[in-house]
C-alpha cells in the first residue's frame, strides 16, 4: 500500500493563500495527520497545523478534508482511492491564522457566555447522589472534545459572518442541554436561555452537525430538539405519543396541567425506559414546581427519528423533499396553536383561587 | 534588539504555566485566594495532556468497597513506588484525594454512579480495592472540562463584579514560556511567545507555578503529545531548582503496536481491570509466570482464582494482569524477546473472549472507537496487539511536600502535577496521577498565593535578561546553516529509545551520554525555516534544548543507580537493592552541565511505617532500618502494656 500520493494543501494566512501540490510518501495504516507530519519533517517544516493526542481525544486537529470537516488523526488514508488526490483546507467558518490553523476564539467566547453549572445550595460536597440513568443523558454531551467541527459545518454561521453575534452554535446548544438535563443543576431557565440568548431559533435542524461529530453525539436528536421543545409538550413523535396514550389509558395524562405529582416519591425511582426531563430527580424545587401545577418533570420519550431519506440524510432543499418547505422540527403531527392542555402553564394567581 | 522587538507586558500575582489538571486546579485556588492569576498553555484551552487520561482518578472514597480508606491507599502507593516515594506526599495524596474528587462534583462533573447513586469506582493495577472514580474511559476529559468550566464560572463572577471576564483570571492559550526571569534568587517573571503571531510576551509576577507535564517526546514510541518536551523540568533547572528521580520513566505495558503510525498510543489499563487478559502467540496467559516475590501474596496463582476475583474480590486474589505497570511491561518485553510475540511485535490483549460485545462497548467506548477507527480492529471480536510505550515520568522538580515550593536556590517557584517529583517514587500507580494533579495543584496554587501575599516588595525583571531571552528565542530563525529541528528530534529519540529505554546497561548509558553531548552541539546550531507566525519548525527548535537537558538528567541518573527498581531496569543490576532505596538522585544545573548528587530520603514517621507488615518491609528495607522498625514496634508494645 505504500507509495507516493498526491496532496493539495491550502497554504497562506489572513491576507490570502492557495492550494499547493505535494507528492508524499504514504505507508500502510497511516492517517492524514501522519502525512502532514511527514511533510513537516521533509518538504514543509513551517506548515502550520494543530494536533495533540493523535487518537481523537483532544479535538485539536480539525481540518476540512476533501471539503468535509474531519479530524486529521482519525481519517485513515485507506478511505481514499489509490490515485485520489487528497485536498486539505482549514476550517471555513473561522478566520485563518496560517495554513491549517484557524482562529477559533469565537467558540471560547460563546463558552464564556453560557451560564455555568449552578451547584445546589444545600448539598455538601460528597453528598451528591445521582442515578446512572439520570446522568447518562448529560454524559453523552460531556463526551464533546471541542473539535468545533459541528460549529464549522453549521450553515447558520458557515457563510454568514453576520449571524455569529447572535448564534452560539451546536456545541453550546448541547452545553445548555447538558446542564438542563443535569440532575442537580440549580438553574431552571436553560431552555429559555438557549432560545433567547444563544440563537437556538436560527437552527432549522438540518442535522449537519450530528453528521460530522467525531464523538457521534446525537447533537440534534438528543440535544437541540429537546431544547426546542420549551413550553410546548413532547408530541412531536406520533408513535411514542400514541403508544403512551394507549399504555396510560385510564390514567391521568402525565402532561396535563392538573397532574401535580403531589406526595409522589422522587421521580427518579419510578422511571421506566423514559428519561426525566429538566430539573432533577433529587431536586426539591422540582417538587415545588410540581405543586404549583408546572410539571417540568413530565416524562418525555426519546426524541423522534428525523424524516431522513434512504441515504440517511435529511432532505435539505425543497427540490428533493416531498413538501414545500423544510420539515417541522416538531414533527408533522403537531399543529399550532397547541391545545391548551398540552401546555405547561401556571397562572400566577392559581393558588389564591382555591 | 529590544528597541526593534515589540514585547507585550503583563502584571500578575501568580502565573501558572500549564493548563492541564494541575495547572487549572492551581489557578482556581490562587484566584479563590483573591490573586490576579494568569494561566499559560502551549495549546488551546482544554486540550492539555490531561484530556487523554482514560482510566480514572484514584481516591479512597470507599464507595464500592467500604474497607477502603486512606491508609490502604497510602500503602498501595508506597508499594507501587517501591518505597522510594516521598512518604509525606503519598500521605497527603491518599488523605486529600476524596475531597478533591467530591469538589469536582460541585463544579459540575458527572462521574459514573454506583447503584446507590454515589461515584462509582473501578479496579486498577496495584490498587487493592476498586478505587478509580471514572467516566467510561474518558475520565481525563471530564476532569479538564470540569476545571475549564469552573474557571469560566469564576470569570463570569468577575464579569458581574468588575465588568470584565479577564479581571482576575485570564487564560493565555497557544503561548509558550521559554524562560523564567529572576531577581537574585527570587522569581520575577516569565518570558515567552504567542504561537499564533510569534510576538513576545513578558509576565511580571512574584510567584510562578510550573504545571507543564512530562517529557515523553524524547522517545519515539510514546503515548505523549508534542507538548511533552520537558519544558517545566528545564525551566526549573535553569532557574536554580533541582530535579529528583529522573531515572524513573514509566513504560506503560499496553500501547498500540499496529499500525506503525499510531505505535505508542495508549490502550487503557481498564481493559485489564474490566477482565481483559494478556496472551502470547501460543495462547498462554503468561502473566502467571511473572509474579515477583514481593507481590506473591496478593496475586492469584491459577486462572480459576484470578477469574473468580472479578466477582468475589474479598475471597480471591487478583489476576496478575493487574500487577503494577513496570512488572507487566517487563513481562511483555521478555515474551517478545523469547519469540512468543504477536506479528507486529507485541502480545495479545484479549477481552473479546471474556466479556459480551455489549458490555465491552459500554465500559470501554473510546477503546472500541480507537481500535475501530485507527486499526480497523473490532475489539469485541478479536484481540488487540499491544506493547510497552513511554508514558509518564516519575521524576521531576524536587518540591516541599506540603507547599509544592521548589527546592534548590530559588524562591517563588512552585511545581505540581507530572512536572513535580517524589510523589510516585520509582513507579506510579495508574489513576494516581489525576488525583495527584488535584491535590498538589490546589496546594501549589494556595501556597503560591500566600507567598505572593507575604512579599513586601515585588521582584523586578532586569532588562538585560529579557534581551537575552529574545535573542535566544530568535536565534534559530536567524541561522540558515544549521540542521532541521525534525532531524535532530529524531536523532535524540533514537538515542533515548535505543540506549536509555526500558532495559538499560552500563555501556549503553555511557554511550548515550557521549551522543547526547554531540547532539547538544548540533542543537545549539539548529536553524528553522520560515517566519515567526505559527511556525512549528521554530517551536520545535526552541523545545529541543529542553528535551536535551532533561534527557541528560535521565541518562546520568540511570547510569548512577546500580539497581533495578520500578521504572528503572538495569540488566547488569537486576535486583532491587535496599541500600539504594535510601537514596534520591538529585540533578542541578551548573552553568550548562548537569550535576548529579545523592541525597538521603526523608524517614517515614512511625505511625506511617507502622501501617506495614514487617514481612513486607523486609523486602525493601536495610537491616539497620529493620532494627529501627523492631525497636519502634517494641516501644509501642510497651506503651500499650503500660
Ligand atoms: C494516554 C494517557 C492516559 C493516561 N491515563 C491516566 C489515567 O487513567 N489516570 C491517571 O491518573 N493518569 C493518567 N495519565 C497520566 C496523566 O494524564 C498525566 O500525568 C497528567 O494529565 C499530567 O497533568 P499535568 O496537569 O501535570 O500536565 P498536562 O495536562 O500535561 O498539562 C501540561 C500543560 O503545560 C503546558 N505547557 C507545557 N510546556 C509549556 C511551556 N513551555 N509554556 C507554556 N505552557 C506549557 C501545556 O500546554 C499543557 O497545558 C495518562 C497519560 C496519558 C498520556
Ligand atoms: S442542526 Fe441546527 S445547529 Fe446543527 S448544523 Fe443544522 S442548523 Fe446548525
Ligand atoms: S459536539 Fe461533536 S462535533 Fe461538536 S465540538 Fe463536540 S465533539 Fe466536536
Ligand atoms: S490530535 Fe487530538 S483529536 Fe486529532
Amino acid at each position: 500500500m505504500s507509495g507516493k500520493r498526491q496532496f493539495r494543501i491550502w497554504r497562506g494566512d489572513e491576507s490570502g493563500g492557495d492550494l499547493q501540490d505535494y507528492m508524499v510518501e504514504v505507508n500502510e495504516g497511516e492517517v492524514v495527520l501522519d502525512v502532514i507530519h511527514r511533510l513537516q519533517a521533509t518538504d514543509a517544516p513551517d506548515l502550520a497545523c494543530r494536533w495533540n493526542c493523535k487518537a481523537g481525544k483532544c479535538g485539536s486537529c480539525s481540518m476540512e478534508i476533501n471539503g468535509k470537516p474531519r479530524l486529521g488523526c482519525m481519517t485513515r488514508m485507506s478511505t481514499f482511492g489509490d490515485d485520489e488526490t487528497v485536498t486539505v483546507t482549514p476550517l471555513r467558518t473561522f478566520p485563518v491564522i496560517r495554513d491549517l490553523v484557524t482562529d477559533v476564539s469565537f467558540n471560547y467566547e460563546k463558552a464564556r457566555e453560557t451560564p455555568a453549572f449552578a451547584p445546589p445550595a444545600d448539598v455538601a460536597p460528597g453528598d451528591y447522589r445521582m442515578q446512572q440513568v439520570d446522568v447518562e443523558r448529560s454524559q453523552e454531551f460531556r463526551k464533546c472534545i471541542e473539535c468545533f467541527l459541528c460549529q464549522t459545518v453549521c450553515h447558520v454561521i458557515r457563510d454568514h459572518e453576520e449571524n455569529k453575534q447572535a448564534f452560539s452554535g451546536p456545541r453550546y446548544f448541547i452545553r445548555a442541554a447538558e446542564l438542563d438535563m443535569h440532575p442537580l443543576d440549580a438553574r431552571t431557565d436553560r431552555k429559555e436561555y438557549a432560545q433567547a440568548e444563544q440563537g437556538l431559533g436560527f437552527c432549522n435542524i438540518t442535522k449537519c452537525c450530528t453528521e460530522v461529530c467525531p464523538e457521534h453525539i446525537k447533537i440534534t436528536d438528543n440535544g437541540i430538539i429537546p431544547m426546542k421543545e420549551r413550553v410546548v409538550d413532547r408530541r412531536y413523535d406520533p408513535l411514542v405519543w400514541l403508544g403512551s396514550k394507549i399504555f396510560r389509558r385510564g390514567e391521568t395524562p402525565q402532561t396535563s396541567v392538573t397532574t401535580a405529582r403531589q406526595g409522589s416519591a422522587t421521580p427518579g425511582s419510578a422511571r421506566g425506559g423514559l428519561h426525566s426531563h429538566a430539573g432533577g430527580s433529587h431536586d426539591s424545587r422540582a417538587e415545588a414546581q410540581a405543586q404549583s401545577g408546572v410539571n417540568w418533570h413530565r416524562e418525555v420519550p426519546h426524541p423522534t427519528a428525523p424524516a431522513v431519506d434512504d441515504r440517511g440524510k435529511l432532505p435539505l432543499t425543497e427540490l428533493t423533499f416531498d413538501r414545500a418547505a423544510a420539515p417541522s422540527p416538531f414533527g408533522d403531527d403537531v399543529t399550532f396553536p397547541l391545545p391548551p392542555e398540552h401546555l405547561n402553564f401556571a397562572h400566577p394567581e392559581q393558588d389564591n383561587k382555591h | 534588539m529590544t528597541t526593534t522587538t515589540r514585547i507585550e507586558r503583563h502584571h500578575y500575582d501568580v502565573v501558572v504555566i500549564g493548563a492541564g489538571g494541575a495547572g487549572l486546579r492551581a489557578a482556581i485556588e490562587a484566584r479563590l485566594a483573591g490573586k490576579k492569576t494568569a494561566i499559560i498553555s502551549k495549546s488551546l484551552f482544554g486540550k492539555a495532556h490531561t484530556v487523554m487520561a482514560e482510566g480514572g482518578a484514584a481516591a479512597a472514597m470507599g464507595n464500592v468497597n467500604s474497607r477502603d480508606n486512606w491508609q490502604v491507599h497510602f500503602r498501595d502507593t508506597m508499594r507501587g513506588g517501591k518505597f522510594l516515594n516521598n512518604f509525606r506526599m503519598a500521605e497527603l495524596h491518599a488523605k486529600e484525594s476524596p475531597q478533591r474528587i467530591w469538589e469536582l462534583e460541585t463544579y459540575g462533573a458527572l462521574f459514573d454512579r454506583t447503584k446507590d447513586g454515589k461515584i462509582s469506582q473501578r479496579n486498577f493495577g496495584g490498587h487493592e480495592y476498586p478505587r478509580l472514580a471514572h467516566v467510561g474511559d474518558r475520565t481525563g476529559l471530564e476532569l479538564i472540562r470540569t476545571l475549564q468550566q469552573k474557571i469560566v464560572s469564576l470569570q463570569q463572577e468577575d464579569q458581574r463584579e468588575f465588568g470584565s471576564y479577564d479581571a482576575r483570571i485570564r487564560v493565555f492559550s497557544e503561548t509558550t514560556i521559554t524562560e523564567l526571569l529572576l531577581d537574585g534568587d527570587r522569581v520575577a517573571g516569565a518570558f515567552g511567545y504567542y504561537r499564533e503571531s510569534g510576538e513576545f510576551i513578558l509576565f511580571e509576577a512574584p510567584a510562578v507555578v510550573l504545571a507543564t507535564g512530562g517529557v515523553g517526546r524524547s522517545y519515539k514510541v510514546t503515548s505523549n503529545s508534542w507538548e511533552y518536551t520537558g519544558d517545566g523540568h528545564a525551566l526549573a533547572l535553569r532557574a536554580g531548582a533541582t530535579l529528583i528521580n529522573m531515572e524513573f520513566l514509566q513504560f506503560h505495558p499496553t500501547g498500540m503496536v499496529w499500525p506503525p503510525s499510531v505505535k505508542g498510543i495508549l490502550v487503557t489499563e481498564s481493559v485489564r481491570g474490566d477482565g481483559g487478559v494478556l496472551k502470547n502467540s501460543e495462547g498462554k496467559r503468561f502473566m502467571f509466570d511473572y509474579v515477583p516475590d514481593v507481590f506473591r501474596k496478593q496475586y492469584a496463582e491459577t486462572e480459576e482464582e484470578a477469574d473468580r476475583w472479578y466477582t468475589d474480590p474479598d475471597n480471591n486474589r487478583r489476576p496478575p494482569e493487574l500487577l503494577p505497570r513496570d512488572e507487566v511491561a517487563r513481562a511483555i518485553n521478555s515474551e517478545v524477546k523469547a519469540g512468543r510475540g504477536s506479528p507486529a511485535g507485541g502480545v495479545f490483549l484479549d477481552i473479546a473472549s471474556r466479556r459480551s460485545a455489549d458490555e465491552i462497548r459500554r465500559r470501554l467506548p473510546s477503546m472500541y472507537h480507537q481500535f475501530k477507527e485507527l486499526a480497523d480492529v473490532d475489539i469485541t471480536a478479536e484481540p488487540m496487539e499491544v506493547g510497552p510505550t513511554c508514558h509518564y515520568v516519575m521524576g521531576g522538580v524536587e518540591v516541599d511536600p506540603d507547599s509544592g515550593a521548589a527546592f534548590g536556590h530559588v524562591r517563588g517557584l512552585f511545581a505540581a502535577g507530572e512536572v513535580s517529583g517524589g510523589m510516585h517514587g520509582s513507579n506510579r500507580l495508574g489513576g494516581n496521577s489525576l488525583s495527584d494533579l488535584l491535590v498538589f495543584g490546589k496546594r501549589a496554587g494556595g501556597h503560591a498565593a500566600s507567598y505572593a501575599d507575604g512579599l513586601t516588595a515585588r521582584p523586578k525583571v532586569a532588562v538585560h535578561e529579557v534581551e537575552a531571552a529574545v535573542e535566544t528565542a530568535l536565534a534559530p530563525l536567524q541561522r540558515d546553516t544549521g540542521e532541521n529541528p525534525y532531524t535532530l528530534q529524531q536523532d535524540l529519540q533514537a538515542v533515548m529509545g535505543d540506549l536509555v529505554g526500558i532495559i538499560r546497561r552500563e555501556g549503553e548509558l555511557a554511550d548515550a551520554l557521549v551522543r547526547l553531548a554531540e547532539l547538544r552541539e548540533r542543537v545549539a546550531k539548529v536553524s528553522a525555516a520560515g517566519g515567526r507566525r505559527y511556525n512549528p519548525g521554530w517551536h520545535l527548535a526552541l523545545d529541543l534544548r529542553n528535551m536535551l537537558v532533561v534527557s541528560e538528567c535521565t541518562a546520568k541518573a540511570a547510569l548512577e543507580r546500580q539497581e533495578s527498581r520500578g521504572g528503572h531496569t538495569r540488566e547488569d543490576y537486576p535486583a532491587m537493592e535496599p541500600k539504594w532505596r535510601q537514596v534520591n538522585l538529585v540533578c542541578a544545573l551548573d552553568g550548562d552541565t548537569v550535576q548529579l548528587t545523592r541525597k538521603p530520603l526523608p524517614k517515614m514517621r512511625p505511625e506511617l511505617i507502622g501501617l506495614f507488615d514487617r514481612a513486607e518491609l523486609a523486602k525493601y528495607l536495610t537491616d539497620e532500618e529493620l532494627a529501627d522498625f523492631d525497636a519502634l514496634v517494641a516501644d509501642a508494645g510497651e506503651a500499650d502494656n503500660r
